[in-house]
């Protein structure tokens, strides 16, 4: 048997340890385990009192078998006792137990306490060691606020030893970290900086712990370690391999002592003393020198140590981002790893050198090393290292080397680890959008990613290819027939479909001329897809139908064969079902040139941040993307879309501006249709398809093309709820049964509808709630759509709709009460009848409660129910707009408001805004051609209260002054109040 | 920082753990199995780094046992892999003078390292390997390097223990 140590035996430990080791299986060894533990028991609960080393050796035994990765749940009492012994080993085992085994909210912290202030002032250094380690461990608030005061006197004083500094220093550092209102530094500040030149270089290396923390916290307070940290580093830096003895490491001076340091230099920018600094960059250039030198030993250690110090410099280096020539160096570095044999090294230095690719002045020697990276993609043998290769080419890529390095990475792809794809999948199709040049080349790399890893393809991608060709005319052609082309493979990945359908839904006329590609052979080779397809490709292969009964009048009777056909009209999918029956009804009634408005070419998106791209920022990666890149995006995502002049909301405008029905607007009964395709489903697009955000009178965008639509938008629509559920957690925290507040950003969402009167109101995790109102006069109907997005039911579903205060008397809210149930992935419908009887300021309160699983859910919303939904718009000539101005010229009457602008001040969107907004939009009328001027009245039950806006941008300063003049001076504020936050 | 350090034999038991950070104690069994099936699994060629979660993992092996050291991406991975070498030599200075074995300093040499023997140390005198691992780190962070520092006050100890 291997010596145990000599002396205190504890033979009875070590007979339990082979024990425990000589079982053959886990069951002897539980068996065993229990035997001791009865022991154990029975030893402690004995009459006879134990001596110190009988219970040193029982806890001994107990922390074995913790350590065995049992749980234990006595013996702390016993351990507390050691703790007051004066034997050394004893206290130790009683203390190791007391780290190990009790956390912080323990009853037994008060006793722990006491011994712990005894063994403080015992002025033995190794019992002070024990009970500051002991404090650290624990770090609770109890034990901060018995000893924070204490330890930097002890940390700092000068007849303190040296190992109970270091314990002190770290003993410190985990108070601070627990209980920062507890330790305050103030007065110690200085004398702890000053640590950094205690002479003892394991002082150095423990306080250097606590003062890189305390400075990240506070760093002008502990702005003075800079310069000696320099200092410092600067002695280790050149001493001779030997002068300090036991901290050299196989020949490397104090390694971890220098990365410490230079770790430290990073909480800071580049010192601004000139002095400071120049000794600084010395001892960067040293051991960027050394790093050439050749090694003092063949050991692996000995470079490793060097190489460590070496990628911290790197690090500051690239931190600093301001001296290009160590920049450079740097990269060189870096690039001779990148061909080393040390496997760990090419890991670093292509991590490394990601950062470094960052920087303007090191980013053209970044590129010089393309090929070894291209090369460490393809030959690598460990993923881990393929896939730092793989953030490297995508750090390093700009338009130079977009091409080449966008192939090489599909053609990775082709045989990547399945853990790392979809993200590369995220990173080839972000390199093709923002390097695009020629958008057939991106065209053919989406489609390439799609035929290559067509499962790793999420929707955002595929979504934004559409997006992008939508709105770049010029690829539309390309698009239709390099899909075309696609589709015609044997197999062929459902998400090609999916493009496929949309694409030759909008574009299929483009190369309809082509008898290869005629509308029939179109419509066959999408077809043949079909039956391969899940739900919501085949609902959306349908909408592609339509579209070409309207491109293709000639492929009308084969269409409408196919839905016709019982597995279409009778299909066992309702929202299948639906699409069939109201794809067939309407070819064949309404006439052709109704047919073409409603099924019109879709208008070009809103421009928007490229949805991929908020993917990978959410995928958390030391290769994801930073902030300028995600700027650099957003100014090329402009380009990209091309017309950027197009406002984010025109599906908003064609719905609250047409408020003359269009033809075709009860046509299909779109709006008893509308909640009828609610029906329990669990694909998600479905679910969201019947919150159109085109109503059913917007003329070009009607029902079937906005399941096109919503479609589309559904990324963009999760990543606002995102937003929400980040800050209203609050939905599911009260358990009381009175209705909730109202959520923190239910002003914000009130501020969405101002000027639109369709979409989605709020959503979370369970809940998705959306919107369609409208108004006539001074009536309102609101349609809310609750929808479940769980799979489990939510049961004792309530929604209550109340008037606080005095708009109670200004607004009349009838509703009728909703079904208790709400299944899994069902919506269901509430209808809300408004009547405005005079002015008023405040939003009604919608309240919900409903339990999940369990849990009730409990939140209050503000109804978008503004003052302006009952707005008739009233068109006037200039004169008279004058006239009526100056009639209106009491002060009160006029309400002014100049701010900053908070969204695009593009004309269109301004107009698209303001004409949301329910007024008449007045052309011709202010002499300045910049400013905008509106007319309407506001209809209420009591009265008429006529309205006059205008709203001056100043496109330089980026600011508006907005005038509102009303016949009611309280108009005037409230609609200026809610305006203000539009623009 | 040092989130924990793990001791392992190839069997994936573990021989040592030290948490610097809290980890519930139900959840420790989960993380060890998961961190030493993500370590085990990987060859010789393999880089000693590996991402796990959102930290890392930085190992190194020693015949049959590993050691595993997770760290938060504020350390420097080199200097921590040369930290569990370290480690493992003063384990070395310790126990090869405990047990009067002839062995040769040098670890690369060593047969010493290379034997069960060597666990077994181990496994018999955790807690004083818990001693030199709380001399070299402290609440996560390195505290001492010098190797006859670190092992002072378990010198101390067995001269008092054997008076």
């Amino acid at each position: 048997m291997p010596a145990v140590s000599k002396g205190d035996g504890m033979r009875g430990l070590a007979v339990f340890i082979s024990d425990i080791r000589n079982c053959k299986s886990k069951e002897a060894e539980i068996k065993r385990i229990n035997k001791e533990l009865a022991n154990i028991r029975s030893k402690f609960k004995g009459d006879k009192a134990l001596d110190g080393y009988s219970k040193k050796k029982y806890v001994c035994k107990l922390l074995f078998i913790f350590l065995l990765g049992h749980d234990i749940d006595f013996g702390h009492m016993e351990a507390v006792n050691l703790l007051s012994s004066n034997k050394y080993t004893e206290k130790q085992i009683g203390y190791l137990f007391i780290s190990v085994l009790v956390n912080s909210n323990s009853e037994l912290i008060r006793l722990i306490n006491n011994a712990i202030k005894n063994d403080l002032s015992s002025r033995n250094p190794t019992f002070m060691c024990l009970a500051l380690h002991c404090i650290a461990n624990v770090g609770s608030r109890e034990m901060a606020e018995a000893f924070a005061s204490e330890i930097p006197r002890i940390l700092v004083a000068g007849d303190t030893m040296d190992s109970v500094k270091q314990s002190a220093a770290l003993c410190l550092l985990r108070l601070y970290k627990t209980s920062p209102d507890l330790v305050l530094m103030g007065e110690w500040t200085s004398r702890v900086v000053h640590l950094l030149n205690d002479q003892h270089m394991g002082v150095v290396t423990a306080a250097i712990s606590l003062i890189t923390c305390l400075s990240q916290k506070n760093p002008d307070e502990f702005k003075t370690c800079v310069s000696l940290a320099v200092s410092r580093l600067s002695r280790i830096v050149s001493s001779a391999s030997t002068d300090l003895q036991d901290y050299t490491y196989y020949f490397v001076p104090a390694p971890w002592l220098s990365c410490k340091l230079l770790r430290l230099l990073q909480c800071y920018p580049p010192p601004e003393d000139g002095a400071v600094k120049g000794r600084l960059v010395e001892c960067l250039e040293t051991i960027l020198n050394k790093a050439q030198e050749p090694p003092k030993s063949k050991k692996v250690q000995h470079s490793n140590a060097k190489n460590a110090i070496l990628f911290e410099a790197i690090s500051l280096i690239i931190h600093y981002d301001s001296e290009p020539n160590l920049l450079v160096r740097a990269c060189n570095q870096l690039g001779q790893f990148l061909q080393h044999r040390e496997t760990n090294l090419r890991y670093l230095a292509l991590e490394s050198m990601c950062t470094l690719a960052s920087s303007e002045f090191s980013h053209e020697a970044v590129k010089t090393h393309i090929e070894t990276v291209i090369n460490a993609l393809k030959t690598e043998r460990d993923v881990s290292v393929r896939q730092r290769a793989a953030d490297l080419l995508y750090a390093m890529c700009d338009r130079s080397n977009a091409k080449q390095i966008v192939a090489e990475m599909l053609s990775y792809l082709e045989t990547a680890d399945y853990s790392i794809r979809e993200e590369m999948v995220l990173k080839v199709a972000i390199l093709a959008e923002k390097y695009a040049v020629d958008y057939s080349w991106y065209v053919d790399t989406i489609l390439n990613l799609i035929r290559i890893a067509g499962d790793y393809v999420s929707e955002e991608v595929w979504y934004r290819v559409i997006q992008i060709v939508i709105n770049r005319d010029d690829v539309q052609g390309y698009a239709a027939k390099t899909v075309f082309e696609a589709l015609q493979a044997p197999a062929c990945h459902e998400n090609m479909v999916k493009v496929g359908g949309y694409i030759l839904g909008e574009f299929g006329n483009l190369i309809a001329g082509d008898p290869r590609s005629s509308p029939l052979v179109q419509f066959n080779l999408l077809h043949s897809k079909f039956h391969l397809c899940s739900v919501p490709t085949r609902a959306l292969l349908l909408s592609a139908y339509i579209k070409f009964i309207n491109l293709f009048p000639e492929t009308k009777p084969t269409i409408q064969e196919v839905l016709r056909c019982d597995s279409q009209i009778r299909n066992s999918d309702v929202e299948l079902q639906q699409r069939a029956v109201e794809y067939l009804k309407l070819s064949s009634i309404a006439s052709t040139d109704v047919l073409a408005t409603v099924l019109e070419e879709m208008p070009p998106f809103p421009e928007r941040e490229s949805s991929i791209l908020a993917k990978l920022k959410k995928k958390k990666g030391p290769g994801a993307v930073s902030v300028t890149e995600l700027e650099d995006n957003k100014r090329e995502g402009g380009e990209l879309n091309g017309s950027s002049d197009r406002g984010p909301d025109i599906a908003a405008m064609a719905a609250s501006n047409a408020s003359t029905p269009s033809p075709s607007a009860d046509l299909l009964g779109i709006r008893s249709a509308a909640p009828v395709g609610a029906a329990p489903t669990s694909a998600g697009s479905l679910l969201v398809d019947v919150f159109s955000e085109a109503g059913p009178a917007a003329p070009s965008l009607a029902v079937n093309d906005d399941g096109f639509l919503r479609d589309l938008e559904q990324p963009t629509e999760a990543s606002d709820a995102l937003l929400v559920e980040g800050s209203g957690d609050s939905d599911s925290a009260p358990p009381s049964e009175d209705p909730a507040a109202p959520l923190s950003e239910a002003d914000e969402l009130l501020n969405k509808f101002v000027c639109k009167n369709n979409g989605v109101l709020f959503e979370n995790q369970l809940l998705q709630i959306g919107i369609k109102s409208e108004y006539r006069q001074n009536l309102g109907r609101m349609y809310l759509f609750y929808g479940n997005k769980t799979s489990v039911q939510f049961a004792s579903f309530s929604t209550t709709v109340t008037c606080p205060g005095e708009l109670q008397s200004q607004l009349n809210v009838q509703t009728k009460p909703v079904e208790p149930i709400v299944e899994g992935g069902a919506q269901i419908q509430q209808v809300l009848n408004i009547e405005c009887l005079t002015d008023f300021s405040d939003a009604p309160l919608l309240n919900i409660k409903f339990r999940y699983g369990g849990a009730l859910q409990n939140l209050t919303l503000k109804l978008p129910v503004t003052i302006n939904k009952f707005f008739q718009p009233t068109e006037m000539l200039s004169h008279d707009f004058f006239q009526r101005w100056k009639q209106l010229s009491q002060p009160q009457q006029e309400a002014q408001k100049i701010f900053k602008a908070n969204h695009s001040m593009d004309t269109e969107v301004l107009k698209a805004k303001l004409l949301g907004l329910g007024m008449a939009l007045l052309d011709n009328v202010d002499p300045n051609p910049e400013n905008y001027v509106c007319a309407g009245v506001i209809q209420t039950k009591g009265q008429q209260v006529g309205c006059l806006l205008r709203l001056e941008p100043n496109a330089q300063a980026q600011m508006y002054r907005l005038t509102l003049r009303c016949s009611k001076d309280s108009v005037s504020r409230r609609l200026c109040e809610l305006l203000a936050q539009q623009f | 920082m040092i989130k924990f350090v793990l001791m392992v034999n190839r069997q994936g038991q573990t021989r040592l753990s030290r948490y610097y950070q809290p980890v519930e104690l139900n959840r420790r069994a989960t993380l060890e199995a998961d961190v030493v099936r993500c370590c085990l699994s990987r060859k010789k060629e393999q880089c000693s780094f590996v991402e796990y979660k959102d930290f890392r993992l930085v190992y190194r092996q020693y015949a049959a046992l590993y050691i595993v050291v997770g760290v938060t991406d504020s350390e420097n991975e080199l200097s921590i892999y040369e930290l569990v070498h370290n480690f493992v030599e003063v384990l070395d200075k310790y126990f090869s003078r405990v047990s009067e074995l002839d062995v040769s300093f040098h670890l690369t040499n060593s047969s010493f390292l290379k034997t069960t023997g060597f666990v077994l140390q181990i496994m018999f005198n955790l807690d004083r390997v818990h001693i030199i691992l709380d001399e070299m780190i402290q609440n996560g962070h390195i505290v001492e390097t010098n190797k006859s520092r670190i092992l002072a006050p378990l010198t101390a100890l067995d001269k008092m223990t054997s008076s």
